[in-house]
């Protein structure tokens, strides 16, 4: 079942077409990536799902019905990229509102708070203020300020910045677990070792345009580009072969590039005649990071200003 | 609970609960008190002091002594001594000033000069204008053949009291008191606005530049965001405004309990005798205004003043980033009418019925103050309806384009927008 659909979402300011006719589909249970470049109208997108922007045309659905901001919000959490908290309030007291404002009751508030609190370690920071947490602490309130309110949706745009490697693992995990449960995650970011790590499925957006949608492993198959590396401990020094091209030449390794309708066998088979003591070989995948910058290159690297009509 | 009330009650409590708000609203009386203390025991201690002057009376006006100086002067008159002379000696003997007084011709006496060796204060010489006047009018009768002694039996001195006549029945009028009232109600509402004003200014800013704002737009309306803010720093007001009131009042019961003999001085020296009858009339004339009606207005054009300009305050909140020149620039255009209305005020307080008076009064940026400047005074019935109609509808108005500027504004970065881009945010539909 699909948890979110987006049909051609548009949104015009003054002097930028920000998010131009945007279609796409998330599914319940889903860890869903979205990324592009700064400036490509990855949170203006956001912010239109939140509810905080009205799209000028096309149509929000959530859970099947129409996406209505105020009845909604009770169903999704959004931790924007530049944090948000209160800072002279106190802990406990900030994220009771902010809870109470999505629609908890209080009791029922309370009792999430405590949960969170202590699977986070947290329960000596009721009475403190947020001033006096540093830049990773305070990250973690507001993760759990977040899903505190069991959204079914979550929206995480840079979830991670800040955070040092052991607490950014503990977020991860809650992520993972919270996917686990049913809840559908949407993780906006541009660090693509992340986005491998963690998506199922993944939309590139770029110029308020969607240029890329797929599950991670579907991408990288889309974008290969027929290179295989083999591990041998003695390599012939000269290869002289139309099958393959080498793209790397390192001690005990090679990087080739096959030829139109080569096969992999052929390959082997070329080596063994050669009598190379082969150890190792697989195809080597693109990374997300290289598709990024190969999709995103040689257009401007900052978002040029547009006239509307 | 629903969502405004959450919000509104957050703005009121982190504000009540600051350490902050307990010490200005307890130590602004106090200062305001200890201010009038000061005063009053510096005029009864000045009247304490003697100050001694030489008189080298030449004309023999005073026939060598000043019956009337009572408490404040003593008055040492210098036989066989000129102005020349003497000018070069009073400071060696210990004179801080001397009178010189020349022959002169009783029809058209002039010449009198005091010599000091600072300049002689107000009171000072008016008392000793007083005495040489008397004087020369004692010795005036005397040569029109009339008894001084006499003369001071025929002489009237009455005192013009002014009743209101009041479906409640007549009661006694103090002008003085009217105008202190209207004139202290004006300038608390106009400090009210403009403190209040800002602290909703700074709120919004603070909830934008921390990016709180976006999280809570996500749960509730932007619209409702403000008005939650507005309400309850105005609420915030209200309740500093009544702490304000109940202790001034505790104060003034305590005062005499606290310094007993304050009023006895104040009764015993007998040339302060004014100053104790003017205490009384003083209160007896603050009873006689409608303290209900000016305590009911004054509510009203607060809120009303207030919820306008803080509709105001918040736009400029939102627009602005941490940048406080910017926000300086945008705050000036809205003080301008504030401290017209104050200027008006100023001059409403003396010609409550003049028509700028009236124009203010009516004016919804001006009202609030301008308003409560002739609160004392006798408003007719349609000018205070009208008032009260245009405000609420100024606020309306107001409140409805400022929402749409704030809604925007919130959720802007980097650059400040122009006052046009601005004016188009508020008048576009949705």
């Amino acid at each position: 079942m699909n948890v979110l659909e987006l049909e051609h979402i548009k949104k015009y300011f003054a002097t930028q077409k920000a998010v131009d006719d945007i279609s796409m589909t998330i599914a319940e249970g889903q860890i869903f990536g979205l990324l592009g470049p700064n400036g490509a109208g990855k949170t203006t997108l956001l912010r239109m799902i939140t509810g905080i922007f009205y799209p000028d045309s096309g149509n929000i659905t959530l859970n099947g019905k129409k996406f209505d901001a105020m009845n909604d919000a009770i169903n999704i959490g959004y931790m924007p990229e530049e944090r948000g908290l209160y800072k002279k309030m106190k802990i406990g007291e900030q994220a009771l509102y902010l809870a109470r404002l999505k629609g908890m009751s209080k009791a029922d508030a309370m009792t999430e708070i405590k949960r969170w609190f202590v699977k986070f370690e947290m329960e000596s920071w009721w009475n403190k203020k947020v001033e006096d947490l540093s830049k990773g602490m305070s990250q973690k309130l507001q993760f759990v300020t977040t899903v505190l309110h069991r959204p079914k949706l979550i929206i995480l745009d840079e979830p991670f910045s800040g955070l040092d490697p052991v607490n950014a693992n503990l977020i991860k995990d809650e992520i993972f677990n919270l996917a686990r449960n049913g809840t559908t995650i949407i993780f906006s970011t541009h660090r693509m070792e992340q986005v491998e790590e963690i998506c199922n499925h993944i939309v590139l957006v770029n110029k308020g345009k969607k240029i890329l949608d797929g599950t991670v492993q579907q991408v990288k198959q889309d974008f290969k580009e027929n290179i295989y590396s083999l591990g041998a401990p003695v390599l012939p020094e000269h290869l002289m072969t139309h099958i393959f091209e080498v793209v790397k030449h390192e001690p005990g390794k090679l990087l080739l590039k096959l030829g139109d309708g080569t096969t992999p066998n052929d390959v082997l088979r070329y080596f063994i005649n050669q009598e190379v003591p082969i150890i190792s070989f697989n195809e080597v995948l693109p990374s997300l990071n290289d598709i990024f910058i190969r999709l995103v290159e040689g257009t401007a690297a900052a978002r040029q200003f547009q006239t509307i009509n | 609970m629903n969502k405004v009330g959450l919000i509104i009650s957050r703005e009121y409590f982190t504000r009540v609960k600051k350490k902050s708000f307990l010490i200005t609203t307890i130590l602004v009386p106090l200062v305001i008190i200890g201010f009038y203390a000061a005063i009053i025991a510096i005029s009864l201690k000045d009247s304490d002091e003697k100050q001694t002057i030489a008189v080298v009376d030449e004309a023999n006006l005073f026939n060598g002594q000043i019956a009337e100086a009572g408490k404040a002067f003593t008055f040492k008159f210098i036989p066989n001594e000129t102005e020349k002379t003497f000018v070069t000696k009073y400071k060696e003997q210990g004179y801080q000033s001397f009178l010189y007084i020349p022959p002169f011709d009783l029809n058209k006496p002039d010449k009198f000069i005091l010599h000091s060796q600072s300049s002689a204060s107000l009171p000072t010489t008016s008392a000793i204008e007083k005495y040489i006047n008397k004087a020369i009018r004692d010795k005036r009768l005397v040569a029109q053949g009339f008894d001084p002694k006499k003369y001071e039996s025929i002489v009237a001195d009455v005192d013009l009291d002014n009743t209101i006549d009041t479906k409640d029945g007549a009661k006694k009028s103090v002008a003085g008191v009217a105008y202190a009232v209207s004139f202290a109600c004006g300038i608390l509402i106009y400090m009210m606005m403009i403190i209040y004003g800002t602290q909703v200014m700074r709120g919004v800013t603070e909830e934008k530049t921390n990016r709180i704002a976006e999280v809570i737009v996500s749960s509730v309306k932007p619209f409702q965001l403000m008005m939650g803010k507005i309400i309850g720093i105005g609420a915030v007001g209200l309740t500093q405004f009544a702490i304000w009131i109940i202790l001034i009042f505790a104060m003034q019961l305590a005062l005499p309990l606290i310094f007993p003999d304050l009023l006895n001085q104040v009764n015993n020296t007998s040339g302060n005798a004014e100053t104790a009858s003017m205490a009384a009339t003083a209160m007896q004339g603050f009873s006689s205004l409608p303290l209900f009606k000016i305590a009911a207005s004054f509510i009203f054009y607060f809120l009303g003043g207030y919820l306008t300009y803080a509709s105001l305050f918040a736009a400029v909140g939102s627009v602005v980033s941490e940048d406080q020149q910017e926000a300086q620039q945008l705050i000036f255009p809205i003080l301008m009418p504030i401290i017209l209305g104050f200027v008006i005020m100023t001059k409403a307080v003396n010609e409550p019925n003049s028509s700028l008076a009236v124009f203010g009064s009516l004016f919804p940026l001006t009202s609030p103050i301008v308003m409560m400047g002739r609160i004392t005074y006798d408003i007719p019935f349609w000018q205070m309806a009208l008032s009260m109609l245009l405000l609420v509808g100024c606020f309306l108005l107001f409140t409805w384009i400022t929402g749409k500027i704030y809604r925007t504004g919130i959720l802007m970065y980097g650059k400040k927008p122009s006052w046009k881009e601005m004016i188009k945010w508020g008048f576009r539909k949705s």
